[in-house]
């Protein structure tokens, strides 16, 4: 096994990153690495520098120093959707959507960079195009029946309920056949039953689809339960780094959430 | 919308229901052309004096040809704006190139070339001057259309909403401003006409003739033939509207559509933007560039006084009105209101003053009557008579999560 993880490629590998603002350093020197089919967890106090973080690992900033490599292959400074195609699916922390699309069409939109007819094979309908469109809506389907919505493929998006959005955007991330899910606050406006049953949701998809999954999460029960490896991040800066277990009881985490005094009484 | 049970839907029934839909759609529009052609070639010129009359004054065989110039370009433009979301308030710059293209190799304007070169065309013998057959003239200008607004959006399309429709706006100024300034390659003021005889066929003029009926197959038509040009035209505005119903059902028109939702969350699921919108840039530019050349036709000459800002604006607002992102509805916007401008004002105008003694010269307030239309469709009918099917579920219904929002956040 030991042997196996040294040569394995990482589906994602984040070294050094560096971002600055101005004066303001957002993140500073951190590095991360995601294992192949695990789930890991970013989590940090308000400001921590998680959504730059995240940012930065999806194209949105190029960080200052520091280089990002998705399956060994080296993506810092790409465009969102160049890294996206390349296998970064991503979900959002207020769900967005496409409203007016149908749920499939939702899916089918994930599938862009996987389908390859041009403008003159659309107009034409040329066989190829035909069948890239029934393969598409197929596999668009096979994606709402494994998030559990594929009843409502055809309605808008705008009109699903709350829990089924976040399905469908998970759906629509994975048409992206990524190595590595990202999941912004997944759980936000949930209640705890509804959460427990997402991360039962979140174990399925890691199993069945064979990616690995980055957590963003503020709910800590939400963190322990699914997460295999927790990152923490406070000021920018990464503190800690472990299982569940080894963060739950590490003093500079509970300083972080809960502050110097907090932490005096409960750690000493 | 949401009532319709699991069990009856089946994969990829929605796509067969659309597709019909346009089937059906198509016939209506292959049927109308046909009706109204032999109205004007048959039925209008066996009409009494008073039913002549009645035609020329309120329907008249050059502004039936004019608003399918319209449609076309509208068409085009839904593209950009109804489909891809981009406000484009530039779109004449397409439709003054496409004029040019055709001024420049259906006439004799270019007079270097001499003897003239002849291709297909059913000009007159022995003149200067490039002279092409229209349609590669239409598929040229087209191209080169498409290939303009590919070099226009590839620096403006960066900038977002106001900024993208300020940057057009300019284009849309700048284009018609160096026609009519570079005196050398465009004969400035003066413009260029007249334009060649079209030939209806792909290969020039033929011999055959078939009896007097003036049917569009072999003879060339000269400025006067509106009622043989007619078809022509309608089968260009057919190519338009056939072209932006398929295209929005592939793959380039759902990343269109994403990128109208959500810019940001389609280029996260691996659209890219810049290509997408240079795409429609380029597709809307396509059908510009065809209604440039049939302007060009239909007028039978190309002047760049022609190409003012108000043709964008009316464009925007068949677009508006018939219903952004609905083709058929952005037809009828456009039929509508190309009748209405060229047509309907002036005689609406001619027949008030004479019956009330007034001298008001209505075709002058086109424009704030237009406005006042616009800001009524704005207050009571949102989405455009006939709105895509989409578009009216945004603006007719509270979004699901609102209303539930208000029950008391049960999601």
């Amino acid at each position: 096994m030991s042997t196996d993880v040294v040569t394995e490629v990482m589906p994602l590998t984040a070294s050094n990153i560096t971002v600055r603002f101005g004066g303001l350093v957002a993140v500073k020197d951190v590095s991360f690495t995601v294992p192949p089919a695990s789930i890991v967890s970013l989590i940090g106090p308000n400001g921590a520098g998680k959504t730059t973080f995240f940012n930065v690992l999806t194209g949105l900033y190029r960080p200052t120093t520091g280089s990002v490599a998705l399956n060994g292959k080296d993506i810092t400074g790409q465009t969102p959707h160049k890294i996206a195609s390349l296998g970064l699916g991503r979900t959002f922390q207020n769900i967005r959507l496409f409203g007016l699309m149908t749920a499939a069409e939702n899916v089918m939109v994930g599938m862009h960079s996987h389908t390859t007819s041009n403008i003159v094979q659309i107009v034409a309908r040329t066989r190829h195009q035909r069948r890239e469109e029934v393969e598409s809506r197929e596999f668009a389907q096979e994606m709402l029946d494994f998030v559990g919505i594929g009843r409502h493929s055809e309605e808008y998006a705008r009109n699903l309920s709350y829990g089924d959005q976040r399905r469908l955007e998970v759906a629509r991330a994975l048409a992206l056949r990524p190595k590595v899910l990202l999941l912004d606050e997944p759980t936000a406006g949930m209640n705890p039953q509804e959460s427990a049953v997402f991360v039962d949701f979140v174990r399925r998809v890691r199993d069945e689809q064979g990616v690995s999954i980055l957590l963003i999460e503020h709910d800590m029960s939400v963190v322990m339960r699914a997460s295999e490896r927790i990152t923490v991040l406070d000021q920018g800066e990464k503190i800690a780094e472990g299982g569940p277990d080894d963060i739950r009881n590490n003093p500079r985490v509970v300083e972080a959430y809960l502050g110097r005094t907090g932490t005096e009484g409960s750690a000493r | 919308m949401a009532t319709s049970t699991p069990d009856t839907l089946e994969k990829g029934s929605k796509g067969d229901v659309t597709s019909s839909h346009n089937r059906r759609w198509a016939l209506g529009f292959l049927i109308a052309a046909i009706i109204t052609y032999l109205f004007y070639a048959f039925v209008v010129p066996n009409l009494g004096a008073a039913g002549k009359t009645f035609v020329s004054t309120w329907i008249p065989a050059v502004a039936t040809n004019e608003a399918l110039v319209w449609v076309i370009c509208a068409v085009g433009l839904n593209i950009v704006v109804g489909y891809a979301g981009l406000l484009d308030l530039g779109f004449v710059a397409f439709w003054a190139i496409g004029g040019y293209t055709a001024g420049w190799i259906m006439s004799t304007f270019i007079q270097a070339v001499n003897p003239g070169f002849y291709l297909a065309s059913a000009a007159y013998p022995d003149q200067p001057g490039i002279h092409l057959n229209w349609w590669l003239v239409l598929i040229i200008a087209a191209c080169l259309c498409a290939f303009a607004g590919v070099l226009i959006g590839a620096p403006t399309l960066r900038l977002k909403s106001d900024y993208l429709a300020l940057v057009t706006l300019a284009f849309g100024e700048i284009i018609p401003q160096v026609f009519l300034n570079a005196d050398k390659f465009t004969n400035g003021a003066r413009g260029i006409a007249p334009l060649d005889n079209v030939s209806p066929l792909p290969f020039g003029p033929s011999a055959i003739s078939i009896g007097d009926v003036k049917i569009p197959i072999s003879q060339p038509l000269g400025p006067f033939d509106t009622s043989a040009k007619f078809l022509l035209f309608a089968i260009v505005a057919a190519f338009a509207i056939f072209v932006s119903l398929r295209i929005r059902e592939g793959r380039l028109g759902r990343a269109w559509l994403a990128i109208r939702e959500d810019e940001l969350a389609a280029s996260m699921m691996g659209v890219p933007l810049m290509r997408t919108k240079l795409a429609a840039y380029a597709v809307g530019a396509f059908m510009g560039g065809m209604g440039g050349v049939v302007y060009a036709i239909h007028t039978n000459s190309v002047f760049p006084d022609r190409f003012t800002f108000s043709i964008s604006i009316l464009l925007l607002a068949m677009i508006v009105l018939g219903g952004m992102g609905n083709v058929w509805g952005v037809m009828i916007g456009a039929l509508g209101l190309a009748w209405f401008n060229s047509t309907g004002l002036p005689q609406f105008g001619f027949w008030f003053n004479g019956q009330f003694g007034t001298a008001i010269n209505f075709p002058s307030y086109s424009f704030l009557i237009l406005g006042a239309i616009l800001v009524l469709m704005m207050l009571f009918r949102r989405e455009g008579l006939f709105p895509e099917t989409r578009t009216r579920q945004i603006l007719r219904e509270a979004e699901r999560s609102d209303a539930e929002e208000l029950d008391g956040g049960e999601a």
